[in-house]
């Protein structure tokens, strides 16, 4: 039983934490502020080798793992939640579907790139008609000879819309299994091609910086050789990576309701109220006690369901838990940051402000709160 | 092209640091110590060198056990290998003790350029560069925003208060560097993951034909004979415009030096 991090991994978080502190922190305000994709800095993750941290070095990876990942994701999400979101969807959603489920030709082709951060790529499930019923798909394929023709609409779409988007894979209707349920399959579908439309940058209310778009499909033709993994098994690929992304979501939240202990602690020793700093009232030191706590708590659970997937044990439920715990405890610790931080917590140019605004999605990005709930229920049999 | 560069373990500028109080040398033990931040340009240069024409790249670092941790941290940027001068004589060498001991380890290495940041962030002394060209006897390029290598010239841009000077060296040489000169890279995994394995070479005085009473505090030709701590910040000067507020505001800045 050991909950600590080798050598590495903390030499790992260390390198992630200054790079967040030294080249994200003082310019992140201002692409926020301006809903500006940060590509400076998505660059310059991509040089330190953010993007290739779970993948193999025969694909051009950093030879890491999952967890690895997750560390990285918690200590870019300290300073700023875009950052993070961009590395977390262009690694967990953009390569790992070409990676665990592609064909040679489509890792080969694709990988070395998106590991290196010069592309990045997304994945298209989500619908304006529904996000965790997946299975209620409305976008259709249909193959005609050796081509597929993909019709119809995602939503809330990650990275797809940037310059360096490489490509987006979607999942689609291909077919109708016995039983009448549809058969679901991804698909990729390259940025540019015809009938392949991105729409302009939803006004979000938190992750400013992250790219965010709806996706159009009309008569969109690609060749059949684009199918990621099986047809039909398009849903169950997804679930998997969709277990996985859980964890993904449960460090970055974790790196949130910690960056909001960070600011208060510096906050708390620097404000002056009736004559001393807010830091020596107990009613500060305890809500920002409560909060790292919280932040403590969620970072173990994360861990143990990394430590599970990694094991090859089942994790689901850890997941869940992980996920739905870290944030929560996001969510209440930004809402205390900015409470600590009184006016100056409601303006956008703290850092505060920011966490507060980005926290929310947490509760409803990879899986709402309510559908963890579900997922831990039926684990009790219920 | 086979580059060596100094790198030094000092205690974190953004810290609270402080002098030990018998001896003023810095106290070590109670700071968290990272590599010196001049240096981490001089690696950079260092391993852009390499990738652009080849080579090897080694850490020379003296300093104690504890520095290991900056060695492997730099490592894990790049280098191939390091070598480490670790003797607890050399405990408070000044700057030309520690030249001597570098000169005898460079000694020991085939090394074609020299490269280190031009001041650490706690003695900022600045003179290992040229004391150390001096016992090696080959040029000192030092202070440089800029460094071109071209077969065997090595040219750098010195920067200074007014601009720049272009100085030129052939062969091997001592090039110290600014914070101008790169943008230092961040370690990957890759790099940490690879950093355990490099060879890290120890060397004590011994090792290096020195004899003990040769360094350390009390051989040392400089002496720190007293330190204070700096005073508390004064209040500044406030300047009320009456119609005159620019041009005093212009006066300050000429009297402080900044235009």
């Amino acid at each position: 039983m050991e909950f600590r991090l080798t050598e590495e991994q903390s030499a790992l978080r260390e390198s992630v934490r200054e790079f967040a502190t030294e080249v994200v922190a003082p310019v992140i305000g201002d692409h926020y502020e301006r809903g500006e994709f940060p590509y400076g800095i998505v660059k310059r993750m991509g040089e330190m080798g953010l993007f290739g941290l779970p993948f193999g070095e025969d694909v051009g990876g950093m030879g890491g793992d999952y967890f690895a990942l997750c560390l990285a994701l918690e200590e870019l999400a300290r300073v700023d939640s875009s950052v993070a979101i961009t590395l977390e969807a262009g690694v967990s959603l953009g390569a790992m579907p070409i990676h665990r489920f592609g064909t040679d030709a489509q890792k080969k082709r694709y990988l070395p790139r998106l590991c290196r951060g010069e592309a990045i790529a997304a994945f298209g499930l989500t619908e304006p008609g529904g996000g965790s019923d997946a299975g209620a798909t409305k976008t259709r394929a249909v193959l005609d000879g050796d081509t597929w023709v993909i019709n119809g609409t995602k939503c809330f779409i990650t990275n797809s819309g940037t310059d360096i988007t490489d490509f987006v894979t979607v999942t689609a209707v291909t077919g109708t299994r016995e039983g009448g349920k549809p058969e679901i399959s991804a698909i990729l579908v390259p940025a540019g091609t015809p009938g392949f439309t991105v729409g302009p940058e939803y006004s979000k209310v938190g992750w400013c910086a992250s790219d965010t778009r709806e996706l159009s499909f009309v008569d969109c033709r690609v060749p059949a050789e684009n199918l990621v993994g099986e047809r039909g098994r398009g849903y169950a690929q997804f679930l998997r990576i969709l277990d996985e992304g859980r964890i993904a979501i449960a460090a970055l939240a974790v790196g949130l309701a910690q960056g909001c202990v960070d600011e208060s602690v510096k906050y708390a020793k620097q404000r002056v109220a009736f004559g001393h700093h807010i830091g020596d009232y107990q009613a500060i030191q305890f809500k920002i006690a409560d909060m790292e706590l919280r932040a403590h708590t969620a970072r173990l659970a994360y861990y143990d369901a990394a430590a599970r997937m990694l094991a090859g044990e089942p994790f689901k439920k850890q997941a869940a838990m992980a996920k739905l715990y870290a944030s929560e405890s996001a969510v209440t610790n930004a809402r205390e940051a900015t409470q600590i931080h009184g006016g100056y917590g409601f303006m956008n140019e703290f850092p505060v402000a920011r966490m507060w605004r980005d926290s929310k999605i947490l509760e409803i990005g990879e899986g709402t709160s309510e559908v963890q709930r579900l997922l831990i229920a039926r684990d009790l049999g219920l | 092209m086979k580059i060596v560069v100094l790198v030094k373990q000092v205690p974190d500028s953004g810290a609270e640091r402080t002098l030990k109080s018998d001896d003023f040398t810095v106290d070590r033990g109670s700071a968290s110590n990272v590599i010196n931040e001049m240096d981490e340009y001089a690696i950079e240069e260092a391993l852009r060198i390499k990738e652009a024409q080849g080579g090897e790249v080694t850490i020379l670092t003296v300093g104690p056990d504890g520095a290991t941790e900056s060695i492997r941290k730099a490592l894990s940027m790049g280098p191939d290998a390091a070598v480490h001068v670790v003797d607890g004589a050399i405990a408070g060498s000044d700057a030309v003790q520690t030249s001597a001991v570098l000169a005898a380890a460079l000694g020991t290495l085939e090394w074609d350029l020299v490269l280190c940041g031009a001041e650490a962030t706690d003695g900022r002394v600045q003179v290992i560069p040229h004391m150390l060209a001096e016992r090696l006897g080959v040029p000192a390029l030092t202070g440089a925003r800029k460094l071109t290598i071209d077969g065997d010239s090595r040219t750098i841009e010195r920067q200074t208060d007014e601009g720049y000077e272009v100085v030129r060296a052939d062969g091997k040489a001592v090039v110290s560097v600014w914070d101008t000169i790169n943008e230092p890279r961040y370690p990957s995994f890759k790099g940490i993951m690879a950093a355990k394995k490099k060879p890290v070479t120890t060397l004590s005085l011994a090792d290096l034909g020195l004899a003990p009473d040769t360094v350390g505090l009390a051989n040392a030709y400089s002496a720190v004979v007293s330190a204070a701590p700096r005073p508390a910040r004064q209040a500044g000067t406030r300047v009320t415009d009456e119609g005159e507020g620019g041009v005093q505001l212009v006066e300050f800045l000429a009297v402080e030096k900044f235009v």
